[in-house]
This record gives C-alpha cells, sequence and structure tokens, in this order.
C-alpha cells in the first residue's frame, strides 16, 4: 500500500508541535527542556567544573560529557530498565559529536562539562529532542558558542521522503523504512550529526537532507526563542 | 565542617524562625500535577519549593513469587540522577538512593492500601507487577516526602492496559484503576539541636541530627517508620515526631485526589 498520506495528518514536510523552555533546573548551570510531539527531552549542564579521574583531565582544555537516558517510564511499552544500555551509551556518544563542534572550551583546561539528558516521555526523535534541548541548555550556562545545535530525523516511507518520522512511521510495516537523524549548525550549513538505518538512492537521500534543513531553521528559531524567554521573564522580576 | 551554619540554623529555630523565613513545622508551596507523562499507566509530579520530582508507573505480567502464588505485588526504584544536583553521579544506586526507594515502598505496601491478591490473574502463574519508579528532577532539599507523596498520587492515576491472550497491550487503557483502600503518605521530621522541624531545604539537610519518616493512614495510624541521621532519638523525642508526622500528614494529604 503506497503512503499517500501521513498517518497522523501532517503534511510531509512539517514536523510535530514543538515547545521549549530554558532554565527549568535551579540547581544547574544550564536546562531546558525540548518537546517534539510525544517527545519530551530534559537537559541539564553542569560546569565547566572539575574533573575526576584526573587520568581524564585534558590540560590544553576543557572536555564534554554527555548522558543520555530514558527514564524507566518512558516507553509506551514495557518498562525501560535503569542504568546505561548499549543503545544509550552510542546515542550519548553520537550526541556529545554533535554539540562539540559549537562549543569553545580552551578556557577550561582540566575541567568537565557535563551534559545530562533525560527523557521522561518517547515516542520517536529522541536523541533529536535530547540534542536540541542540551544545545538550548549549553548557551543558558553562559558558555562560549559559535552556534546552537538544531536536530531533526528526516528519511523516506514507501516512496515518500518526510521529515520527522514518528513512531508509527518509524515501525510502519507494509513498506520499507528509511531514518536518518541529523544535527546541523543552523548558521554555518555545516551537519554535527548524521545517522542512517535503511535503503536508500543517492538522490532520495540528497533531497531528504534539503527538507531537513528547512525545518531545522524553524526548530532554530524555537530554541532561540526558548533562550530569549527566561531572560524577558528573569528581567521583569 | 558545617558548624558555623549549624549554629546559624540553631539560633533562628530558637527566634522560631528558619533560613528562608518559615516557621518550623510549615512545608514550601507543595504542589501535585497528575498525567504527567502518557508513556506511563499512571505518573504524578511533585515540587515542594524547588524540589521537584516525576514519578511514573509502568505494569508487567509476571510470575509470583513462590511463597505467594496468588499475590501480585509492587516494586519501588529511585533513581537521584546527576541532572537534579551536581553531588549526584552516574551510576547504579547507591545507599542513598536505595534508602530512599525502599521507604517509599514500605510505606505503601505496609498501608496494605493495595491488595496484593487482586493483582492474582492466574495463581501460580500470572501475576500483574506494579513497577513505581522515582526520578529526581531538581533536589532543593526533602526528596522523601515528595517521592513518597508523588508515588501515592501516581498510584491513584493509574489505568491498567489491556491484557488479551498472554499479552499486555500498552497502547490501550482500559478504564480499570487500582484500587486503593487508603491514602498513606509519608512526613519525614528533622531533629537540629533541641528542635523539630519538617521539608528541610539543602542547606539544612546537611545540619541535621536525626531524622524520623512518618508514614501514616487517613485515620491516624502509623504504618511504617525509618529512623536516620547521625544522632540518637529519645523515646519522648520520637512521640514528639510521630505527632507532627499524622498532623502535617493529614495537611499533605489533601493534595492527593
Amino acid at each position: 500500500m503506497a503512503y499517500k498520506e501521513r498517518l497522523d495528518g501532517r503534511k510531509f514536510d512539517e514536523a510535530r508541535k514543538i515547545e521549549a523552555k530554558a532554565g527549568v533546573i535551579p540547581n544547574a548551570d544550564g536546562s531546558a527542556y525540548f518537546k517534539i510531539g510525544n517527545t519530551w527531552a530534559y537537559a541539564a549542564v553542569y560546569g565547566p567544573r572539575n574533573l575526576h579521574p584526573k587520568f581524564l583531565q585534558n590540560p590544553s582544555k576543557g572536555i564534554l560529557r554527555c548522558n543520555y537516558n530514558m527514564m524507566p517510564f518512558s516507553s509506551t511499552g514495557e518498562r525501560v530498565r535503569p542504568g546505561s544500555s548499549r543503545r544509550s551509551k552510542e546515542i550519548s556518544l553520537v550526541t556529545e559529536k554533535a554539540l562539540l563542534p559549537v562549543l569553545d572550551l580552551n578556557d577550561y583546561p582540566n575541567s568537565v562539562v557535563d551534559v545530562f539528558i533525560e527523557l521522561p516521555q518517547t515516542e520517536a526523535g529522541s536523541r533529536c529532542a535530547g540534542i536540541c534541548a542540551a544545545s538550548i541548555a549549553l548557551a543558558d550556562a553562559g558558555l562560549a558558542m559559535k552556534d546552537l545545535v538544531a536536530s531533526v530525523s528526516v528519511g523516506r516511507v514507501d516512496d515518500k521522503l518526510v521529515v520527522d518520522l514518528d513512531y508509527q512511521e518509524e515501525a510502519y510495516e507494509d513498506c520499507p523504512v528509511v531514518d536518518i537523524p541529523i544535527a546541523m549548525m543552523p548558521n554555518y550549513d555545516e551537519i554535527t550529526l548524521l545517522q542512517m538505518d535503511g535503503v536508500i538512492s543517492k538522490d532520495d537521500f540528497k533531497k531528504a537532507l534539503e527538507m531537513g534543513k528547512k525545518v531545522l531553521k524553524d526548530i532554530y528559531e524555537v530554541q532561540k526563542k526558548a533562550l530569549k524567554d527566561k531572560y524577558k521573564t528573569e528581567i521583569k522580576k | 565542617m558545617n558548624n558555623e551554619l549549624r549554629d546559624h540554623v540553631i539560633k533562628l529555630f530558637e527566634a522560631n524562625t528558619r533560613l528562608d523565613g518559615r516557621k518550623l513545622t510549615d512545608y514550601r508551596t507543595v504542589k501535585v500535577d497528575v498525567d504527567v507523562t502518557n508513556t506511563a499507566e499512571g505518573s504524578a509530579r511533585v515540587r515542594i519549593g524547588k524540589t521537584d520530582v516525576m514519578v511514573g508507573v509502568k505494569v508487567e505480567v509476571m510470575e509470583p513469587y513462590p511463597d505467594t502464588p496468588d499475590a501480585g505485588s509492587i516494586m519501588v526504584g529511585a533513581e537521584l540522577l546527576p541532572l537534579s544536583s551536581p553531588d549526584f553521579e552516574l551510576g547504579p544506586p547507591g545507599q542513598e538512593a536505595i534508602e530512599l526507594a525502599r521507604i517509599v515502598d514500605r510505606g505503601i505496601r505496609e498501608s496494605k492500601c493495595i491488595d496484593f491478591k487482586k493483582l492474582c490473574i492466574k495463581e501460580r502463574e500470572k501475576v500483574w507487577m506494579i513497577i513505581i519508579d522515582i526520578c529526581t528532577i531538581n533536589d532543593a532539599g526533602n526528596l522523601f516526602d515528595a517521592s513518597a507523596l508523588a508515588a501515592i498520587a501516581a498510584l491513584k492515576n493509574m489505568k491498567f492496559p489491556e491484557y488479551k491472550d498472554d499479552v499486555i497491550d500498552y497502547k490501550k487503557k482500559t478504564s480499570k484503576d487500582l484500587e486503593l483502600k487508603d491514602t498513606p503518605l509519608s512526613v519525614t521530621v528533622i531533629k537540629i539541636g533541641d528542635k523539630f522541624i519538617v521539608d528541610p531545604s539543602s542547606e539544612e539537610e546537611k545540619v541535621i541530627d536525626a531524622r524520623l519518616t512518618v508514614a501514616s493512614l487517613s485515620d491516624g495510624t502509623l504504618c511504617a517508620m525509618q529512623k536516620g541521621g547521625d544522632y540518637p532519638l529519645t523515646a519522648d523525642d520520637i512521640m514528639k515526631m510521630v505527632d507532627i508526622g499524622l498532623e502535617k500528614g493529614k495537611e499533605l494529604r489533601k493534595l492527593v485526589k
């Protein structure tokens, strides 16, 4: 059966509903949440702070450490067992690599910037939501950054290119699905995360990337607004 | 190390006030929200001042424990997420997190507010396991009471998913909720010097002498307790703390529907 209309009624190049807020965890040096559809990510930044054990320290600049974690009740299916898994470790790693290019950690030798991403509710696209939240949180922490990082998944369901696949699409059984999570520095047009699962032609892949870029610009605006709104309300107080 | 802070806190107590201007047995503003995450079968979020805790309930079907072949059970897990405090680290739950989970567990289990036999699907073969997970979002003191309150609110909020032909369909929630015969609630009473307070802030938690978590039922009976802290308590202290715990428990209970 051909995929003529998206299962939730969105346009093919339309992301789910997005909401972001900065400064949501008082203890953290920077924090944010980012919601896209039913996927909801919190991020907290602690640091730059001392790094132990000492052998992990880099005497020439600070390091970035990310941890992605799904809360035990964050999946529609069975409970997610607490603690790290092979999946969460890999996502932590690619998240780190997605965020690192915007940061300048030269001023913080021997220190670490910790980013903790926690998901209370997920329905596809959780690594992208985590990166979006983390990027806002890093800016909220006042770290030197040359850009924000916006992230979304693109892909193909049957013969249709789509943006921001939801769970129903990821698990669409009637035809092949391609899932491509990407992250970008919107002001540089450079890509910092790219993963892909599925079979796709070079041409379609190129088109999918272009579709993604458009949505990433919108996400970038939401991220900026979250940061501005925080300071607006702080001034009012 | 915290001697100066302790002296200061005690001096304030003498004048019947605290670091943030509260009376000794005042809670900060308590806010309870339910149904905060739709992937859980039930959920709640409790904010006490800047302390912020989320609790989600998931269910599984499993074989009953051999000593109770006709009864289901509950399980409580707590994670002191490093996202919620600079003092928490990654890794498996430490002593603190485990104590927190077990205090919340006993407050609910020992109240007998859940009839475990009603969680039996087929004797000796299949029973419901109710799994309550506590996740901290921001720790500004008193995670004990916030977690216990969120746990009972999440249980009250839960609906069983559909269970058919030995398979749980988590996407289909039924209208069946978990029957709770009572609303057990925990209040942790703190002793610093010769004064008693409730709802400690993070600073006050650094200088406590002893604490007593008092779980009680709506008729004022006790159902679980736990003493903590480095210093002992007299029986007289304990009775005073129990009185405060019961009194405050009544107030908190009004917040859970």
